[in-house]
């Protein structure tokens, strides 16, 4: 061991110990490459074990899949069942919102409306909305009255819950401070606590929207059809009668990709436009 | 002389609690004049904050009367603007400017661009124009009551209400507060009404201090203020004789008791 060697060794250990250690900083500093390469790998393991298998109609290939979803979205096929979905899942998300509002009202209002809220989001939180379908289609017929009925059922109670708490959690103080300019009734509301209960209003959209989805597809595989047209959810259930599985999981990936551009695009951008900006977050 | 700006008559205040009736103050009386700094001060339990928001309107008098320019009070407005102790009294979702025009335009004083004028205006005077675009939570405890201040004395009341405002802030962050609030008044002289427990804060602040003792609130004594801590005639400092007021007369009562 020689002085020279001790000196001269750290510095080309240290010239290419440069590139990793950037390389290792932007691993750990974006997850969002982190879970692109998780997709890529899901991607191939799903590709080579069903080229493996070699069963089609159980466990098509990724590029049969997406195969099948081009030509349906090319086909225009895929793009009126997304709508019809989309056009049921606003119109039950909207009506639900707003009785969520009123419910809402009366709740901070009242004494007894407050009652009625936590009595009634006690006795319909825990039941699935989906299974109220039976009812609903004996109630509404085939139509889209009943998948509008437990879409409401599934927006409502979680969406009145969290708006209620949180009014109910507005500080004293900015109450107060409201009242101080002045501002009373509807305006000391639309001014003062929407705002400030906003973190968990939108918390509430959220999860409104998060049950609204998930109940709709399933509604729609039970039953779809009405005047000629069915949403995604019978999209899938008829590409599995005719054993177009291919198409089936084209169907599947879609549902993914909705749910995730709303809840992770959409949302997101309004948490960050809004309570993220203000520091509010719930 | 003038009629006062605000006159206290004989004022009892009630609250209900979950166990039961409390008494806050009994037959308060007290008057303050146009550009007065008028302290409340006393012990915790002397119905002092109460006091102060009965004056902001947010509770009826059980006896007695407030009269503002002679008019009773009724309701909280933008006439007595308060400040208070709580960090969370600025509105989270508006910037520091926002923050004094939503206060102006709000409340019916200006219009958009005046406000926006005047905003600016108070926030330079609290020295927070560089920070005039942030959101409250990006700021400090003193700046955000800064911010506070600047809200009140941008609405330009008749009376500035001020709880504790400085009681959940450093002791050196408190000082310089205090200063900054004096230096203002020498500019603007406007009318202020504050509530503290502290007597040095009390006698530095105040032009006049009014002593409550607790349970229920009764007013002890008035004393005038310079912001220097004079000596008596028999030589007892007026801090030393507030403080023998506020609490060997308790402790008196106390052992009474017993």
């Amino acid at each position: 061991m020689s002085d020279s060697g001790t000196v001269r060794l750290p510095l080309p250990a240290a010239r290419t110990g440069a590139a990793p250690a950037q390389r290792r900083r932007v691993w750990r500093n974006s997850p969002l490459l982190r879970k692109a390469c998780i997709l890529l790998v899901l991607a191939c393991v799903w590709q080579i074990y069903a080229v493996q298998l070699d069963k089609p109609l159980l466990f098509p290939t990724l590029t049969d899949t997406l195969q099948a979803l081009w030509s349906s979205l090319a086909s225009g096929a895929l793009f009126t069942r997304i709508g019809f979905t989309l056009r049921t899942l606003l119109m039950g998300y909207a009506a639900g919102i707003l009785l969520a509002g009123v419910v809402t009202a009366l709740a901070v209002g009242s004494r007894l409306g407050n009652d009625l809220l936590e009595t009634f989001t006690a006795m319909f939180n825990p039941l699935p909305a989906i299974a109220l379908l039976p009812l609903s289609l004996l109630w509404f017929g085939l139509g889209n009255g009943s998948l509008i009925f437990v879409l409401v059922h599934s927006v409502l109670w979680p969406t009145a819950l969290s708006t209620h708490a949180g009014f109910r959690a507005v500080s004293p103080t900015l109450r107060m401070v409201g009242r101080n300019y002045g501002l009373t009734g509807l305006r000391l509301v639309l001014r003062i606590l929407v705002p400030a209960a906003f973190p968990s209003i939108l918390t509430g959209l959220k999860n409104g929207w998060a049950f609204a989805w998930r109940t709709l597809i399933a509604a729609e595989l039970v039953f779809g059809v009405s005047s000629g047209a069915g949403g995604l959810g019978w999209f899938i259930y008829e590409n599995k009668n005719q054993l177009e599985i291919p198409s089936v999981f084209a169907g599947l990936l879609t549902v993914i990709l909705i749910g995730l551009f709303v809840e992770n695009l959409i949302f997101r951008t309004i948490e960050r436009r809004t309570v993220r900006r203000w520091g509010m977050q719930a | 002389m003038n009629p006062p700006l605000l006159d206290v008559r004989g004022l009892t205040l009630r609250y209900e609690t979950d166990a039961g009736l409390v008494t806050a103050t009994s037959r308060v009386s007290f008057q303050v004049n146009r550009s007065d700094r008028y302290v409340l001060l006393g012990p915790s339990g002397c119905g002092k904050s109460t006091l102060l928001k009965a004056v902001g309107g947010y509770l009826a008098p059980a006896e007695g009367q407030i009269l503002l320019k002679g008019a009773p009070i009724r309701k909280p407005g933008p006439d007595r603007m308060m400040v208070f102790q709580e960090f969370d009294q600025l509105l989270p979702w508006c910037t520091v400017t926002q923050n004094v025009t939503f206060a102006l335009t709000a409340s019916g004083r200006l219009k958009a661009a005046e406000a926006e004028e005047r905003a600016r205006h108070y926030i330079a005077k609290v020295g927070l124009a560089r920070f005039a675009d942030r959101f409250p939570h990006t700021l400090s405890g003193g700046m955000k009551q800064r911010v506070a201040i600047a809200r009140g004395m941008a609405m330009e009341p008749d009376i500035l209400l001020m709880d504790e405002p400085y009681a959940a802030l450093d002791a050196l962050t408190r000082r310089s507060m205090q200063d900054e609030l004096l230096q203002l008044w020498e500019e603007i002289r406007f009318t202020v009404l504050f509530v503290t427990h502290s007597i040095p804060e009390a006698i530095k602040l105040g032009t006049r201090i009014l002593l409550l003792t607790p349970h229920p609130g009764r007013v002890k004594a008035e004393h005038r203020s310079d912001g220097t801590d004079p000596a008596g005639p028999d030589g007892e400092l007026l801090s030393e004789r507030i403080h023998r007021e506020l609490f060997s007369d308790a402790r008196e009562e106390e052992a009474g008791h017993v």
